[in-house]
């Protein structure tokens, strides 16, 4: 073994770590993957640090670590399962180390989403069904479709303009506020709550969640309170838009 | 009866629905409804046999986990392609949107009755997760010893 074929090893294997962590991945199944890698590309004996901010590596017997820092953060389950997919194929040697590190490339570059339209009517159904589930209020599932559809317009555009997370739960919060207040005054839905607790439900933070319940069951103590508050913030960003339309009416 | 047969269908649409908004690989879509509708037949039953909220919920928890462990083996993808979608049925909704309307309204005391219902439920998922997981385990540990394609797969392994 070379010295440069150890640091390919390691830059292909913090970059797909990098890319699992940045999409919202729990910190084993990075950590074992990292690990798997290392040991397919023929480093057995590899150190791995991973925190949700960042990816420590290094390999004994070689000088340098290397450190990755994660800075951006997003939900795709998509690229998980790809990096996934890629790593069970370097393992079954279909591709080479150079080619791994090839495809995470374009796997970053190019993103896979399901397209606009799909999401926003995908978003409305996710309403309007939670909404007859919990609630059991079948006259209000058209409306709840409509405004989960419009909430998820607005955390998607100010998603896309401003970058901030929270900051987009929270208008997209208010909005569904002040229209599910504004359908029950002109006698288009009959209670604000039930449409409010449904149209909510696309915003819901179900990845930080169960990634911060994995992280802390695994033993990723930092990882997982990081991810808590990431799931807090989210919560508290979303009811505090609602209790502030709440509050106003 | 009927009510239920509906909210089932309903769970399986929403389930999938969620998965498209976090991107679920297309591959994985449809199980991962099948996972959020048994799952959810699960907790309704236990509520219909007056097992209590909080059994409900672990127990439904429980089955999800077993389930999308079983759904990943199956189709080789990381198991959260399965258990986030389904486990959006079981997000107390109802309860947190109480608790913030009451804190908003100033009835602190009856909003933290709902924080508390809350804090109930999301305690009796973590810990349903906690018990599938050890399921999980012990199955892993069974098949290593059982079966001479997973020993050689996992010969690496140092959790076995």
């Amino acid at each position: 073994m070379t010295n440069d074929q150890g640091h390919l090893m390691i830059k292909t294997a913090l970059h797909a770590g990098r890319i699992m962590i940045e999409n919202g991945s729990e910190v084993a199944r990075v950590s074992d993957t990292i690990r798997r890698i290392a040991l397919n590309a023929g480093y057995p004996d590899s150190k791995v640090y991973v925190t949700i901010t960042g990816i420590m590596m290094s390999v004994s017997g070689e000088e340098n670590a290397q450190i990755e820092p994660v800075t951006t953060r997003s939900i795709d389950l998509e690229k998980i399962t790809q990096v996934n997919d890629l790593s069970r194929h370097f393992a079954a040697h279909k591709i080479t180390l150079a080619e791994f590190d090839q495809r995470l490339t374009d796997l970053d570059r190019h993103p896979r989403y399901f397209p606009v339209w799909l999401q926003l009517v995908s978003a409305g159904l996710v309403s309007g069904t939670l909404e007859v589930v919990f609630r059991g209020n079948y006259p209000d599932f058209l409306v709840s479709c409509i405004i989960g559809l419009i909430g998820w317009g607005v955390f998607y555009e100010v998603n896309r303009l401003a970058k901030v997370r929270f900051l987009s739960e929270f208008l997209a919060a208010a909005v569904i506020g002040i229209l599910a207040i504004l359908t029950v005054k002109y006698h288009l839905g009959t209670s604000a709550d039930d449409i409010i607790i449904g149209s909510v439900m696309p915003l819901v933070p179900g990845v930080p969640l169960t990634n911060a319940v994995r992280d802390i069951l695994a033993g990723d103590l930092v990882s997982g309170i990081a991810r808590g508050m990431e799931a807090l913030m989210s919560a508290i960003a979303i009811g505090s838009g609602i209790a502030m339309i709440l509050q106003a009416v | 009866m009927l009510n239920l047969i509906i909210d089932l269908i309903l769970t399986y649409i929403g389930t999938v629905t969620f998965g498209v908004l976090i991107n679920v690989p297309r591959r994985g879509l449809n199980l991962g409804g099948w996972i959020g509708a048994l799952s959810f037949l699960a907790y309704r039953l236990c509520l219909m046999a007056n097992l209590g909220i909080a059994f409900a919920n672990l127990f439904g928890a429980l089955i999800i986990g077993i389930l999308s462990m079983q759904a990943a083996r199956y189709k080789r993808m990381p198991v959260i392609n399965f258990n986030i979608p389904a486990m959006v049925p079981f997000v107390p909704g109802g309860q947190a949107y109480q608790m913030i309307k009451n804190f908003a309204l100033g009835n602190v005391s009856e909003a933290i009755s709902f924080l508390l219902q809350v804090a109930v439920i999301a305690g009796s998922i973590a810990f349903g997760f906690l018990l599938a997981e050890m399921v999980n385990r012990v199955q892993a540990r069974l098949m290593v010893r059982f079966s001479s394609r997973w020993s050689h797969e996992n010969r690496h392994n140092p959790k076995l």
